[in-house]
């Protein structure tokens, strides 16, 4: 299995300890990933706002580039996909259009031909990889951790750009995922809400609150960490929980983990490999409890 | 079909009303709607159920509250949809929106939102001899926003406005997009100037998360926050560009056009070349700033491959040369 790997800037940037964990289990998932080291950013919505042509022209460009490669593109970020997905669905209903970004293309020497179909490591999870090839895998399963999930807004909206009809299996991964690692979902009305970062710079209050509200109610719900795809929930829940504890009152102390590094500690990753000292928030009482040190 | 609705109620008039829940069993026709059902409750079970409703057919806009988690139109939604595998509806009231009996929701703050952003034309400027001419497109445009039918349901899954009730909120800023569109409206060029210039503040349009909820939850396809984003765009073309969230866009197209990706956003960089990085650092937003410097280890930036190509686009495409 191989992918053109899509890691997203955050995974570059402010996350780095979820490119190392999810490049870990990829290995032991037997996933190869091609970088490209020529694709942009997808403009993560932001760019967007102000030049939505601009952005879908950065994307078909990165679409152009792993049709060359002969691959089907991974990403390991929520915003990215959700991005991705939107320009694709914009591009594929509308060749008058696509045709448009292509004349933008060509100056380059690249053309989309419309057959990108970029997937989150999540999704790649559930439909290609399959539950059961991640069941053999697992040494060290998560009995008696109660895991939240967090989707994020971008893996679950909006439903047609992200072809929800015909994937319905999408709506579960993340539950599927923690209960194959061995772990106890904690089902909360928040996972599929926004975690507050785009308006982070904006409007910290309420960007703050909502950081308190979510990890506030998994605490209440007994659970032990939340798990996110999404690099973006990771900074602001995970980094603004100070804040958030400060706002609300209380105490919370709820570890925020990236997708991979739950997998990574089922399959018997060191708590320092999948970077769980890097956090915010510590991990340390539940890589204890799993029995990672 | 046998199903169970399961039914978040509330009685204010109750000694120490708390909410609470009630499972109704009962049978419907394969072809039942959630408010059929509710009906047959309230006329079969138990008749102090309180609800909205009259149309039964997606237009008066009463019946909104969450079904399953998700605000709709209980007139709309199909019960052989909405059960799950046991066979049963979760009906709560819609949020945000203080509760007044089981499903009745106080709708005070939806309508002074929708006051607040002058809901009529201000054209402004000379009057024309004729009347005021608008073009077919423009109003086909508008076709999509005019169909809101007031129902709350966007406003009730809002994740701005479940936090922060001062926030404008989708339905009203989607509101006021179909006046900003308008070509009538503002100036003879049909530039809401002042109209924009009150939504960019605080509270308004820059404050919206992009979370898409009240895209979900729209029964007219109003798509509340791509009117959002239609706004932010306005208002820089505007010239509004005294906002974090202007500034966070323009930054953003910025850095991506310079490295192609965003990293040296967040990164005290030097850079052969492009002048004004400590510039750009300076009024990139704080908080990814803050963070990034936080977390992460000084590593040597790279510009993406073939980085020319990404600047030659966003430059074009920024700044089409005139035609
Ligand atoms: S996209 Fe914006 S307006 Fe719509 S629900 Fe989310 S925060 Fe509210
Ligand atoms: S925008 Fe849609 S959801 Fe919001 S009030 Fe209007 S019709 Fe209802
Ligand atoms: S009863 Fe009129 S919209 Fe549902």
């Amino acid at each position: 299995m191989k992918y053109a790997f899509f890691p997203g800037c955050v995974a570059r940037g402010g996350c780095p300890e979820l490119y190392q964990a999810a490049t870990l289990i990829c290995q032991r998932l037997g996933i190869e990933l091609q970088e490209m080291p020529g694709a942009s950013c997808t403009g993560a919505g932001v760019l967007q706002e102000k030049n939505e042509f601009l952005g879908d022209t950065l994307n078909a460009r990165t679409f152009a580039m792993a049709e060359n490669l002969g691959m089907q593109i991974m990403t390991i970020c929520s915003t990215c996909q959700g991005v991705m997905s939107q320009a694709n669905f914009r591009m594929r209903k509308d060749p008058e259009y696509l045709a448009r970004v292509n004349k933008e293309l060509a100056e380059e020497g690249l053309e989309y031909r419309g057959t990108a179909d970029p997937k989150h490591l999540l999704w790649v999870m559930i439909e290609d990889v399959g539950l059961e090839k991640l069941t053999e895998l697992i040494t060290r399963p998560l009995a008696g951790i109660r895991m939240a999930p967090f989707y994020g807004c971008y893996l679950v909206r909006p439903t047609d750009a992200l072809d929800m009809e015909d994937h319905p299996e999408r709506l579960t991964a993340l539950e599927q995922v923690i209960e194959t690692l061995g772990a106890t979902v904690v089902d909360f009305s928040g996972k599929t809400r926004c975690c507050g970062f785009p308006i982070l710079t904006i409007n910290e209050t309420n960007s703050v609150a909502m950081v308190a509200k979510h990890t506030s109610d998994v605490k209440d719900l007994g659970a032990d960490a939340m798990v996110t795809p999404c690099p973006l929930c990771h900074l602001n829940l995970d980094g603004y929980q100070p804040k958030a504890q400060a706002q609300a009152q209380r105490k919370i102390d709820m570890p925020i983990l990236h997708l991979p590094q739950a997998i990574g500690l089922a399959m018997g990753i060191s708590r320092k490999e999948l970077g769980l000292q890097k956090h915010i928030m510590s991990t340390k009482a539940l890589t204890m409890k799993v029995g990672a040190g | 079909m046998e199903v169970t609705v399961r039914i978040r109620r509330y009685d204010p008039e109750v000694e120490n009303p708390e909410s609470y829940w009630q499972d109704f069993p009962l049978t419907m026709d394969d072809s039942a709607t959630v408010l059929d059902a509710l009906i047959k409750i309230r006329e079969q079970q138990d008749g102090t159920l309180s609800l909205r409703c009259s149309c039964r057919s997606s237009i008066c806009g009463s019946c909104a509250m969450r079904i399953n988690g998700q605000a709709g139109l209980a007139c709309k939604t199909q019960v052989a949809s909405a059960i799950d595998d046991a066979s049963t509806i979760v009906i709560e009231p819609a949020g945000v929106m203080p509760v007044i009996k089981d499903l009745v929701v106080d709708f005070a703050l939806f309508w002074d939102k929708i006051r607040e952003v002058e809901p009529y034309l201000q054209p402004q400027g000379e009057e024309p001899e004729g009347e005021y001419i608008a073009s077919n497109e423009s109003m086909l445009h508008l076709s999509s926003v005019t169909s809101c039918i007031m129902c709350g349901a966007c406003v009730s899954d809002c994740t701005v406005m479940e936090v922060d009730p001062t926030f404008l909120g989708p339905a009203a800023l989607a509101k006021a997009y179909r006046f900003t569109a308008d070509p009538r409206d503002g100036d003879a060029k049909g530039i809401s100037q002042e109209r924009l210039e009150k939504l960019a503040a605080p509270t308004g349009m820059w404050d919206c998360t992009r979370c898409g909820e009240c895209v979900t939850a729209c029964p007219k396809g109003v798509a509340p926050m791509d009117r959002i984003m239609a706004l932010r765009d306005q208002a820089m073309e505007a010239g509004l560009n005294n906002s974090n969230g202007a500034r966070h866009a323009e930054a953003f197209v910025e850095i991506v056009g310079h490295s192609g990706w965003l990293n040296e956003a967040l990164l005290p960089v030097k850079t052969v070349g492009i002048t004004n990085i400590p510039g750009l650092m300076s009024f990139l937003p704080v908080g990814w700033r803050a963070l990034i410097h936080g977390k992460m280890p000084p590593l040597v930036h790279h510009n993406i491959e073939k980085v020319k190509n990404v600047r030659k686009l966003v430059k074009k495409l920024e700044d089409p040369p005139p035609e």
